[in-house]
C-alpha cells in the first residue's frame, strides 16, 4: 500500500520528488525487499508509460529512480547503465529524429539531481555519455526552430531550443564540479542511515523499439523573458544557463500540471515554492506561465485557464504580483514588432480579458507611441484588437469612456447592423416594399413555401438577415437558396454587409450557417480570402472564423468515425451473441448495412476535409506568390507588415492543425508545396516537416 | 489511502452545488444524474443591463456556445439579472465552471452552476415582483440589478401614503 501510494505521488507531484525518494529510501533501509520490490514496480510502470506514449510522465519515473540512487536504493552503476541504453538510441538509423531527442533529454533532465553521484563512481563512463550526447546534439537537425519561437529577434533574449539550452545548463553544472544548490535533498539529513542501505541493481533496460504510431513529444523553446536586469530589488534570478534557472522552471511548470483545474491550490502552491527567499519568485511564476500560453503549437492547458490563475495570483499577492505582471505587459507591447502572429493573438485575448477584471484600468498614455506610425503596424494593431475585445466584454462607451481622446481612431465602431433597407427614409430604394411584404410575410407566419417563392422571384436576402438576426428559424429557406457555390458565397457577402462592424455577429451566424448546412466549410474559406475581404484580412477576428471553421470540420470528421467504431463494436458483439441466439441474422444484416454507410460517410467526411485544407493552402500559395513577385519585379522589401502576418498565417495553420494535416502530408506535397515554389513560402512546409522528423 | 490520493486529483470547481431546483419534475436522485451530465450552466449576479454578445464573448472562452437564453422578469418581460448557456459538450462547460466561474463580468462577479436542462418557463423570475426570489428581500442598493429589494423598495415608499 505505502508503494502504490509512493509511486501515485511520484507521478501526480513530481515537484515533490525528493521528498518521496527519501521516504523509500528509508523504507529500503529498513526493509531489503521492500526497495526490490518498488524498484520493479517502478520498471514495469516505466515500460507501461513508453508503451502508451506517456513520455511525459515517463521523464518523471526515470528522475525518480535516479534520485533513488542518491538515497541509496539503486547502485549508481546500473543507472549509468540505463542511462547508456537511453543514449544508445541515438545511434538507431532510419528513426525519427524526436525519438532520438527524448532519451537525450531524459538523462540531461536527470543529471541536476544525480549527476554529481553518478560522477563520484562512474566518472568514466559518464564522460562518453557526454560525448555521445554532444555528438549527437551537433548532427542534430534544426529547421523547426523558427516556427517555434515566439520572438524572431535574438535579443534581449535568444529563443533557444529545449536541448540546445539544456545541454548549456549540464555543460556549466559540470563546470561548477556539479555542485547544485537550489534543489531540496531532505535525503542528506538522513545520510547516517541511508549510507547503511543495501543498494538494488537496475535490472538492464532496453528501450522499447520505435513502433510507427509512436507519438514523441514534440520540439519546444524556452520562452524567457526576464533577467537579472529586470527584479529591481531583493534576490537576483539565475541566469539562462544555470541549471537552477532549468530546476525552477521544471518545478514550476509542475506544479501547474499537477494543480491547473483548481485554479487557487495551483495559485497558493506557486507562491509557496520552497525557496522562494532565494530567488526573485514572482518573475519566475509570471515567465512560466506566459511561456507555457505562448507555447507554439499550442499551450499545454485552455488558454482561460491561465487568465483566471493570474488573477488568482494577483488576489494572493496584491502588493507585488500586479506590477510584475504590469511589467510584463510593458515589455511585451514593446517586442510585438518581432513577436509572433499566433502569440499576438493569445495576448490580445488574454490582456483584454485581465483588464475586463479590473475595470479596464490601464496607462494607455505609455502607449501613444503606436499612434504615430501605419495603423497596420504591429503596436496600433494590437491596441486596435484589445480595445475590440475589450468592448466585446463590455459595451461602446465603455472603450470611449477608458481611453484618452488621442486613441480616437483605435477604437471599434459600435457594432450596429447596417442594413439600408432599415431605414425608412430610404423608401425609394428599389426592394423596399418587397422587404416591407417580406417581413410581413414572416411575421404573419407565412408558410416557407410563401416566402420562398417571394424571395426567389426578387433574390432579395437582406431582410431575412436583418429580422432574423440570430434567430436562425428559416433555414430551411436559405438552404434551398444556397444550394449552389454561387448562392453560398453571396449569402456570405450579404452577413458581412450587414454585419461588417459587428465582427461578432458575422462570427455567430456563419457558425449557425455550417451547423444547419446552408454553407459548407469550403465556403467559408473561399469567401474569407476572397477580393470582398482582402480589405479585413489582417483582422482577427477573419483568422477565429476559419480556425473555428477548420474544427467544427475535424470534429464532424471525428464524430462519424466514432460512429462508425460503435457500430463495428456492435456487430463484433452480435457476432458473439449469434453463437447463443438463432434469430440475429437480421439484426446483423442491418448492421452490416449500416457500417457500411458510415464508412461512405467517412470517407466522404475525410474527402470534404482534405479539401478543405487544400483550398485554404492552395489561397496562400495564390496570394504570397502574388505578393513576392510584385515585390521582386518593383524591387521592393517583401516585408511588409501584411507579409508578416500572412505568412505567419500560414504557419498557424500548420501549427493548430497538425494532428489532422499529417494525415494528408503526401496530397500537399505532390499537388501544392512543390520544388517549384517560392523559397519563402517552402521553407513554412519544411519547418512543419521538421517537426516530426 | 484512496481519499488522500482523490485529494490529488481533486476538481472541485467541477462539483455539483447543494443548490436543488424546487420546480424540478422528478426525484432527488434524477435531478442529480442530470446535473452531472449536464451541458448547461445557469448564471447568477448578472446585471440587468448585461447583453447576450457579452455573455456569449465570455463564455466562448471555454468552447463552443450552442445557445444562451437571457432570464426575464415574469412581469416586464425584461432581462433581470441571470442566464443560462448551453455547451456542445460537457468538458467545454467544465471548463466553464473551472475558469470563468468566479470572475467578473460587466464589473460583477458572476456565479454558474450545473443546470439539469433549460425548459420552456424556466427563463422567468421565480420572484413574487417578477424578478428573481434573491431581488424580492435583498436589503442593499445594487444599481445594477433595479436598486434596492423589492421588499425594502416597499417599506421605503409604502403604498397609500404621501411622500412629499
Amino acid at each position: 500500500m505505502q508503494k502504490q501510494a509512493a509511486q501515485a505521488h511520484a507521478r501526480l507531484l513530481p515537484e515533490k520528488l525528493t521528498v518521496y525518494t527519501t521516504l523509500v529510501g528509508l523504507l529500503n533501509a529498513r526493509n531489503y525487499n521492500f526497495g526490490g520490490e518498488f524498484v520493479e514496480a517502478m520498471i514495469r510502470q516505466l515500460k507501461e508509460t513508453l508503451k502508451n506514449n506517456l513520455y511525459n510522465e515517463a521523464v518523471y519515473l526515470v528522475r525518480f529512480l535516479s534520485d533513488l540512487v542518491n538515497c541509496h536504493v539503486i547502485a549508481a552503476p546500473s543507472m549509468v547503465a540505463m542511462f547508456e541504453n537511453f543514449i544508445s538510441v541515438t545511434q538507431e538509423e532510419d528513426v525519427p529524429q524526436v525519438r532520438s531527442d527524448w532519451f537525450v533529454y531524459v538523462v540531461l533532465s536527470c543529471l541536476p539531481w544525480v549527476g554529481k553521484e553518478l560522477y563520484e563512481k562512474k566518472d568514466v563512463e559518464m564522460d562518453r555519455l557526454l560525448s555521445q550526447i554532444e555528438g549527437f546534439l551537433k548532427r542534430r537537425v534544426k529547421t523547426h526552430v523558427p516556427m517555434l519561437q515566439v520572438w524572431t529577434a535574438e535579443k534581449p533574449h535568444p529563443q533557444e531550443e529545449y536541448l540546445d539550452c539544456l545541454w548549456a545548463q549540464i555543460q556549466k553544472l559540470k563546470k561548477d564540479r556539479w555542485q547544485e544548490r537550489h534543489i531540496l535533498r531532505p535525503y542528506i539529513a538522513f545520510d547516517s542511515v541511508l549510507c547503511e542501505a543495501l543498494q538494488h541493481n537496475l535490472p538492464p533496460f532496453t528501450p522499447p523499439g520505435h513502433m510507427p504510431d509512436a507519438q514523441y513529444p514534440m520540439p519546444r523553446v524556452i520562452f524567457r523573458m526576464f533577467d537579472y536586469t529586470d527584479a529591481p530589488e531583493g534576490p537576483v534570478m539565475p541566469g539562462s544557463h544555470s541549471v537552477e534557472r532549468f530546476v525552477i522552471e521544471e518545478n514550476l511548470h509542475c506544479i501547474i500540471k499537477s494543480h491547473w483545474k483548481e485554479r487557487k491550490t495551483c495559485a497558493a502552491q506557486l507562491l509557496s515554492y520552497p525557496g522562494k527567499n532565494k530567488i526573485p519568485l514572482n518573475y519566475h511564476i509570471v515567465e512560466v506561465i506566459f511561456g507555457e500560453l505562448f507555447q507554439l503549437p499550442s499551450p499545454p492547458h485552455i488558454d482561460v485557464m491561465y487568465t483566471t490563475l493570474l488573477i488568482e495570483l494577483c488576489k494572493l499577492q496584491p502588493g507585488s504580483l500586479p506590477q510584475v505582471l504590469a511589467q510584463a505587459t510593458e515589455m511585451l507591447y514593446m517586442r510585438l514588432d518581432t513577436m509572433n502572429t499566433t502569440c499576438i493573438d493569445r495576448l490580445i485575448n488574454w490582456f483584454s480579458h485581465h483588464l475586463s477584471n479590473f475595470q479596464f484600468r490601464w496607462s494607455w498614455d505609455d502607449w501613444a507611441d503606436c499612434l504615430t506610425v501605419d495603423a497596420e503596424k504591429p503596436k496600433p494593431k494590437f491596441v486596435k484588437e484589445v480595445l475590440e475585445k475589450c468592448m466585446r466584454l463590455s459595451y461602446h462607451q465603455r472603450i470611449v469612456d477608458i481611453v484618452p481622446p488621442t486613441f480616437a481612431a483605435l477604437i471599434p465602431a459600435e457594432p450596429i447592423f447596417y442594413y439600408k433597407y432599415a431605414i425608412e427614409s430610404n423608401s425609394s430604394l428599389p426592394g423596399y416594399a418587397v422587404t416591407i411584404t417580406v417581413s410581413n410575410a414572416i411575421k404573419n407566419r407565412a408558410s416557407n413555401e410563401e416566402i420562398l417563392t417571394i424571395l426567389k422571384e426578387l433574390f432579395i436576402l437582406p431582410p431575412l438577415i436583418f429580422i432574423m438576426g440570430k434567430k436562425f428559424q428559416f433555414h430551411e429557406v436559405l438552404k434551398t437558396l444556397t444550394e449552389s457555390d454561387e448562392g453560398k458565397l453571396h449569402i456570405l457577402r450579404v452577413v458581412y454587409e450587414v454585419w461588417r462592424n459587428h465582427p461578432q455577429m458575422i462570427a455567430v451566424l456563419v457558425d449557425k450557417m455550417i451547423r444547419t448546412q446552408i454553407v459548407d466549410c469550403a465556403a467559408v474559406a473561399n469567401w474569407l480570402f476572397s477580393q470582398d475581404m482582402a480589405h479585413e484580412f489582417t483582422r482577427l477576428y477573419i483568422w477565429e472564423i476559419l480556425h473555428s471553421t477548420i474544427r467544427k470540420m475535424n470534429k464532424h470528421v471525428q464524430k462519424i468515425q466514432k460512429e462508425l467504431e460503435e457500430a463495428k463494436d456492435k456487430l463484433e458483439k452480435q457476432q458473439h451473441k449469434k453463437d447463443m441466439e438463432k434469430n440475429s441474422e437480421d439484426e446483423e444484416g442491418q448492421l452490416e448495412e449500416q457500417i457500411e454507410r458510415l464508412q461512405e460517410k467517412v470517407e466522404s467526411a475525410q474527402s470534404e476535409q482534405k479539401n478543405l485544407f487544400l483550398v485554404i493552402f492552395q489561397r496562400f500559395i495564390m496570394m504570397l506568390t502574388e505578393h513576392l513577385v510584385r515585390c521582386e519585379t518593383g524591387s521592393v522589401d517583401i516585408s511588409t507588415p501584411w507579409y508578416k502576418n500572412c505568412i505567419e498565417r500560414l504557419q498557424q495553420i500548420f501549427l493548430m492543425h497538425h494532428v489532422t494535416i499529417q494525415q494528408y502530408m503526401g496530397t500537399l506535397e505532390n499537388l501544392l508545396f512543390t520544388a517549384e515554389l517560392d523559397h519563402h513560402i517552402l521553407a513554412v512546409y519544411q519547418q512543419f516537416c521538421a517537426l516530426q522528423l | 489511502m484512496s481519499v488522500k490520493l482523490n485529494a490529488l486529483c481533486s476538481d472541485s470547481y467541477v462539483d455539483i452545488s447543494q443548490y436543488r431546483d424546487q420546480h424540478f419534475k422528478g426525484n432527488r436522485y434524477e435531478q442529480e444524474k442530470l446535473l452531472k451530465q449536464s451541458h448547461t450552466l445557469y448564471v447568477g449576479n448578472l446585471s440587468f443591463y448585461t447583453t447576450e454578445e457579452q455573455v456569449y464573448e465570455l463564455f466562448s472562452k471555454s468552447g463552443d456556445v450552442k445557445r444562451i437564453i437571457i432570464g426575464l422578469d415574469k412581469i416586464k418581460k425584461t432581462a433581470c439579472g441571470f442566464c443560462f448557456v448551453e455547451y456542445y459538450t460537457r468538458a467545454d462547460a467544465e471548463h466553464a465552471m473551472r475558469f470563468i466561474n468566479g470572475t467578473r463580468l460587466d464589473d460583477r462577479i458572476i456565479r454558474t452552476d450545473w443546470d439539469a436542462g433549460f425548459k420552456e418557463g424556466r427563463q422567468y423570475g421565480r420572484g413574487k415582483s417578477g424578478g428573481q426570489v434573491r431581488d424580492e428581500y435583498r436589503q442593499d442598493y445594487d444599481p445594477a440589478r433595479g436598486g434596492y429589494g423589492k421588499l425594502a423598495q416597499q417599506q421605503r415608499a409604502p403604498e397609500g401614503r404621501n411622500s412629499f
